[in-house]
């Protein structure tokens, strides 16, 4: 298991590698000078040279990636062009919107999902089945920037139940979480029912029922816990992609999360912005990644005794 | 030791040498081959009534996307500002947005902006996926290691931020959406495909083609791409709607299509301003993205009931 679990967690650091290095090599064969690109065409090519120099521009692109990497390991991801801040500081400043986005929008898609994938199974075929595998198929084809312009408009706008933008308050974000929920909430029912429809065709819960179990401790004790496995891997893995889903709910409704960062630093050509922004989302994902499938291991026993 | 006769021959022979007639349609049965593709489809407008509906619509999708300058109402590019922001009626369907261009025209030409983007650009990512996929599962060893290294990195990124980064790179406009785009999704095919290849790759038909010399190319291309098309076939079109999803995306963060485009995306996002006013603006493109998506997954899910119910697993 111990050594799974570190196989595991080796493959990532390849990964990560990759993933920095990429992101490194595309943003570097942008044509045309960055430092050129920042200062505007009409600058003194003198001026040119020496912030190149100061910035490190100038060295071969093999040295600047490792002096990137060194930085970044700790936690040094460079100053922003265009706001001339340190670009660790500004993620950090807007990381916890983010994340607050993040967790409350997977806490709607959790519930939603779970509970409306159950009723759905238990209902199998008829007609709330029908309806509610229907709405998840579209929250699953609704894009995300509908959803969030569709809440805004009836209940910030027409039902004036929730402020328009902004993210201050716990009912500003409310909108926002379900705007970003939704889609999540779509796949995680559709996952839920068809898992808990396959495990109840099993022999184990035959047996419960016929010693007389109701069939709520049926479905709670016994079909349950075995649907859920693969449905809380699912759970963990959405959870990392909300944070990139992020980019566009936070641009509907005004949320100075990272997402936000990544736009913003690509309408001003501020590369040290969208490299930071990037790289560090990117990171945070591998390593959601990698926990949803530790736990996978962790949580089922016939994963673990293959190891 | 026992008696061979008793047990019956083990080369498969009866006795005096005669080859036996083999059970065909017993064997066809049991390997599944006896559906025809017209029987597969069949099934599926049989068992999926939703998925029947939703060819229907693509295919209707697709004409008038082909055929939009004759089956618009107004020109969708056409300017007038006497005419702006004017509420959906008998002469604008969907009203007209801030220039006065006509709605339901911008929405009917941009289908043909969605619909190449979402088939053009999967095609090209899912051919280097399958090409890729193929070699690593053929070749294995160093080459395997390598690419499925980059599918990993590739996978590791969530692909809007990826497709960010490329159109950061190359700039904005809808050439470059198609590249970064096509450049992005291949490593999903790869990995499928080369699941397919390493199982496939130990079937005797390949041992067969192999001992009579046939070239290792041959064999991948004519006799293992073959046995992937069903998977290949559901994957693309599960594929298309994240692809016209993506554009959508780009679009409306403004990192996509560029104005006067009728990209739905940016259709939304420039709708977006009038959101209070004039609802229909944004929401009408959302709509259109919404039911092409809708379609393509419907479809999607279909087909993989009925040609490829191995996917569904993975």
């Amino acid at each position: 298991m111990l050594s799974k679990i570190l196989k595991r967690i080796a493959i990532s650091i390849p990964v990560l590698v990759g993933v920095v290095l990429a992101i490194f090599i595309m943003l570097r064969i942008v044509p045309g000078d960055p430092v050129t690109t920042m200062m505007g065409e009409h600058v003194n090519p003198a001026v040119i040279e020496k912030i190149s120099r100061e910035m490190g521009l100038d060295q071969p692109l093999i040295v600047q990636f490792f002096r990137y990497v060194a930085n970044a390991l700790r936690g040094d991801f460079g100053t922003s062009y265009r706001l001339n801040r340190n670009v660790t500081q500004i993620i950090l400043d807007a990381f916890p919107n983010t994340v607050k986005l993040s967790l409350l929008a997977a806490a709607v898609a959790w519930v939603i999902g779970i509970v409306a994938g159950i009723v759905a199974a238990i209902q199998q075929n008829k007609l709330l089945d029908r309806l509610f595998m229907g709405s998840a198929l579209l929250g699953v084809s609704m894009p995300v920037f509908m959803t969030a312009l569709v809440l805004q408009y009836v209940f910030a706008f027409k039902l004036k139940w929730f402020p328009v933008s902004g993210f201050d308050s716990l009912k500003a974000m409310i909108l926002p979480a379900i705007a970003l929920g939704w889609n999540s909430a779509g796949s995680i029912a559709r996952m839920t029912r068809s898992n808990l429809v396959e495990v109840m065709q099993n022999d184990f819960i035959r047996t419960a029922r016929a010693k007389g179990l109701r069939e709520q401790g049926v479905i709670v004790g016994h079909a349950l816990k075995n649907a859920m496995l693969p449905v809380v891997t699912m759970m963990a893995l959405q959870l990392s992609s909300m944070l990139s889903g992020a980019v566009l709910t936070e641009s509907v409704f005004g949320v100075p999360g990272i997402g936000r960062l990544a736009v913003n630093g690509i309408e001003t050509r501020d590369m040290p912005l969208l490299q930071g922004t990037v790289v560090f989302t990117t990171i945070l994902i591998i390593l959601g990644n990698l926990i949803a499938d530790l736990l996978y291991n962790v949580l089922d026993p016939r994963i673990r005794e293959d190891g | 030791m026992k008696d061979e006769r008793q047990e019956g021959r083990a080369d498969g022979m009866e006795e005096g040498g005669k080859i036996p007639k083999p059970d065909t349609m017993a064997m066809d049965a049991q390997l599944g081959e006896a559906d025809t593709w017209a029987d597969k489809l069949r099934t599926l407008v049989r068992q999926n009534k939703m998925a029947a509906v939703s060819a229907v619509v693509i295919v209707l999708m697709i004409l008038v996307a082909v055929f939009a300058p004759w089956v618009a109402p107004y020109d969708h590019l056409a300017q007038s500002l006497t005419e702006r922001l004017q509420d959906p009626s008998a002469a604008h369907w969907l009203g007209t947005d801030e220039l006065g261009r006509d709605v339901f025209s911008r929405i009917i030409f941009g289908a043909r902006i969605s619909l190449t983007i979402g088939l053009v650009p999967t095609l090209i990512s899912m051919a280097i996926g399958t090409v890729l996929g193929l070699c690593a599962g053929f070749y294995g060893g160093k080459t395997d290691f390598i690419i499925m290294r980059l599918a990993d990195v590739m996978l590791a990124f969530p692909s809007l931020l990826l497709a960010m980064v490329v159109m950061y790179t190359m700039g904005g406009g809808l050439i470059n959406i198609f590249i970064a785009l096509s450049l992005v999704n291949w490593a999903g095919t790869a990995r499928i495909v080369r699941s397919h290849t390493l199982s496939l790759k130990e079937k005797e038909f390949v041992e067969a083609a192999r001992s009579i010399g046939v070239k290792k190319w041959t064999i991948m291309f004519r006799h293992i791409l073959p046995n992937c098309l069903p998977s290949l076939i559901v994957l693309f079109t599960l594929n298309i709607p994240s692809a016209i999803l993506s554009e959508a995306s780009l679009s409306f963060l403004g990192i996509g299509a560029q104005p006067p485009s009728a990209s739905w995306g940016l259709m939304v996002v420039r709708g977006k301003k009038y959101l209070f006013s004039e609802p229909w603006l944004s929401i009408a493109p959302s709509v259109a993205i919404m039911i092409v998506v809708l379609a393509f997954n419907f479809l999607g899910d279909g087909l993989r009931d009925v040609l490829d119910p191995y996917l569904k697993e993975q």
